[in-house]
């Protein structure tokens, strides 16, 4: 008994020195998601009469003329027309805004509540994903170009510190996978370098368009752990951090994905 | 030597699709469910093979949304042409998938649809000719699994 | 249902008499297939679009029955001639009263 849980000491201290030892993948191997899918998935993200997440996208249009709340405001009344205005946006979040660490959907959740003086969607309200792809989409092909306003570093850092924290009772870092193995298969299904460069994204998976805060849940129980709650801040510094990884490559939304 | 790899790792595909098709499925159609599906569709006509092609990528990547197209031969003439076409999944559930009614105005006997497929199978289109004969093609899919799904 | 579904259309605007056209229509629809649970193992009742029709000038040209085997955000293509100038209507009829249209012209010279 004395030495088994002696075995289990050393079985977890040696997981305890293995963990930050993965290396950044270089800048010219980094690939988008798109990269891994086969050519007939590739293909229908690149037909906009094909990809199912056209339909987020003509909602989101719709959305940003409407007047909604007690302001009886839209979007398009504080901020115009979003090809001109919205361009580039979606490439530099997440970022500090207000003194908080936020990402597209909760700042346009700020915008709603503040501004528009309308009640909070839930997280993943398909109006809420239909905004922010379409806002997403007005980046589309620019460059990833991370804020770098004062304090984003600290969150960069705890994002890239629970990257790389091994989680759940598979024990799996995402650096194990997305940094280590990537190009490997799993269920038959090679292993992408986890860009966040397409959200928000219809997953066939899914069924349905989904935020990136989704996509990193089920990363999470994928592991066997319990993921973080929709919105909480060590996700939106995930998700900071992922951008960073992937600065420079271009914007994909809206984006495919199986 | 290559074969032999390919076909280990096909049956443990077949593992794997299986384990999750216990979580999500409530029953699975057999193929006796789907020839009686085509039966009900050809009636006392004897069917033929031939004459239809269905392509379908030999393996997907997730059987939600899977891309299929149905060619048959035919000249589409006002006294020749195809009727119908009835699209069988061997293992989905139910077995039907999609049917489709055309003339001769449509000029080609040719048609896409996306469905969704359970998990790896045979999947059969069957042509219903102006003259009252029946034409079936068939294709055979692999279905992979997406690595983390939303609930395990 | 609060707003109409939306539809997407694909008929090239001008062909020659007698061109086969392609033709692409995608309505947006989650095709509750019957056999999906909550997260708390309800199963969510199904909920499909079952009829699909194409008429060009009236006429029928295409019709597609849908079963819960068909993809969310069902697309179909297919094929008709262009015989003369005029519309393409689409429709699409589906449970609990769903129905979406679009429509489309085309110049035949």
């Amino acid at each position: 008994m004395l030495r088994f849980s002696l075995q289990l000491v050393g079985v977890a201290a040696l997981s305890v020195f293995s963990v930050c030892v993965q290396a950044d993948i270089p800048l010219a191997d980094r690939r988008s998601g798109e990269h891994f899918m086969r050519a007939e998935t590739r293909a229908m993200q690149n037909d906009p009469t094909a990809n199912p997440a056209t339909f987020a996208l003509l909602e989101g249009e719709a959305l940003w003329q409407k007047k909604i709340g007690s302001a009886d405001k839209s979007c398009f009344a504080c901020h115009g027309q979003a090809e001109k205005n919205m361009r580039g946006v979606a490439a530099r979040f997440p970022t500090l805004s207000q003194g908080r660490l936020m990402n597209l959907e909760q700042r346009i959740q700020a915008c709603r509540v503040e501004q528009q003086r309308a009640s909070p969607w839930p997280y993943e309200h398909r109006e809420l994903l239909a905004l922010a792809t379409y806002v997403g989409t007005q980046s589309k092909g620019l460059p990833i170009t991370p804020s770098n306003v004062e304090g984003m570093q600290a969150h960069r850092d705890a994002g890239r510190a629970l990257f790389q924290q091994r989680l759940g009772q598979l024990n799996l870092s995402c650096a194990q996978c997305h940094d280590a193995r990537w190009g490997a298969q799993l269920s038959g299904n090679p292993i992408p370098q986890a860009h966040p460069t397409a959200y928000p994204l219809y997953r066939l998976e899914w069924q349905a368009v989904g935020s990136l805060q989704r996509r990193l849940r089920n990363c999470m129980t994928g592991v066997r752990a319990e993921p973080f709650a929709f919105g909480e801040p060590g996700l939106v510094q995930l998700e900071s951090f992922l951008m960073w990884r992937a600065r420079g490559m271009p914007i994909e939304t809206p984006g495919l994905r199986p | 030597m290559k074969t032999h790899i390919n076909q280990k790792r096909r049956s443990m595909l077949l593992g794997a699709a299986s384990l999750s098709l216990l979580h999500r499925l409530p029953a699975q159609a057999t193929p006796l469910d789907a020839a009686t599906a085509m039966r009900a569709i050809s009636g006392t006509t004897r069917t033929q093979a031939g004459r239809v092609r269905l392509d379908i990528p030999p393996l997907v990547e997730n059987g939600n949304l899977v891309v299929m197209r149905v060619s048959v031969q035919s000249p589409m003439t006002e006294s020749d042409y195809v009727k119908a076409v009835h699209v069988i999944a061997e293992a989905n559930p139910l077995p039907n998938v999609f049917s489709a009614y055309l003339g001769p105005r449509a000029g080609r006997a040719e048609m896409t649809f996306r469905a969704r497929l359970a998990t790896t199978q045979r999947v059969w289109a069957l042509a219903q000719m102006s003259d009252g004969s029946v034409w079936t093609g068939y294709a055979d899919v692999l279905v992979t699994l997406a690595a983390c799904t939303e609930s395990p | 249902m609060t707003e109409p579904a939306r539809t997407i259309v694909n008929v090239p605007a001008q062909a020659k008499r007698g061109e086969v056209i392609e033709i692409r229509a995608v309505v947006q629809h989650a095709m509750e297939s019957g056999y999906r649970r909550t997260e708390l193992g309800e199963l969510i009742p199904r909920d499909i679009v079952r009829i699909f029709r194409c008429t060009y000038n009236n006429v029928e040209v295409f019709r597609a029955e849908f079963h819960p085997a068909m993809a969310a955000n069902p697309l179909v293509s297919f094929t008709t001639r262009a015989t003369e100038s005029g519309t393409l209507v689409f429709e699409w009829r589906g449970d609990h009263g769903f129905s979406a249209q679009a429509s489309a012209s085309i110049r035949v010279s």
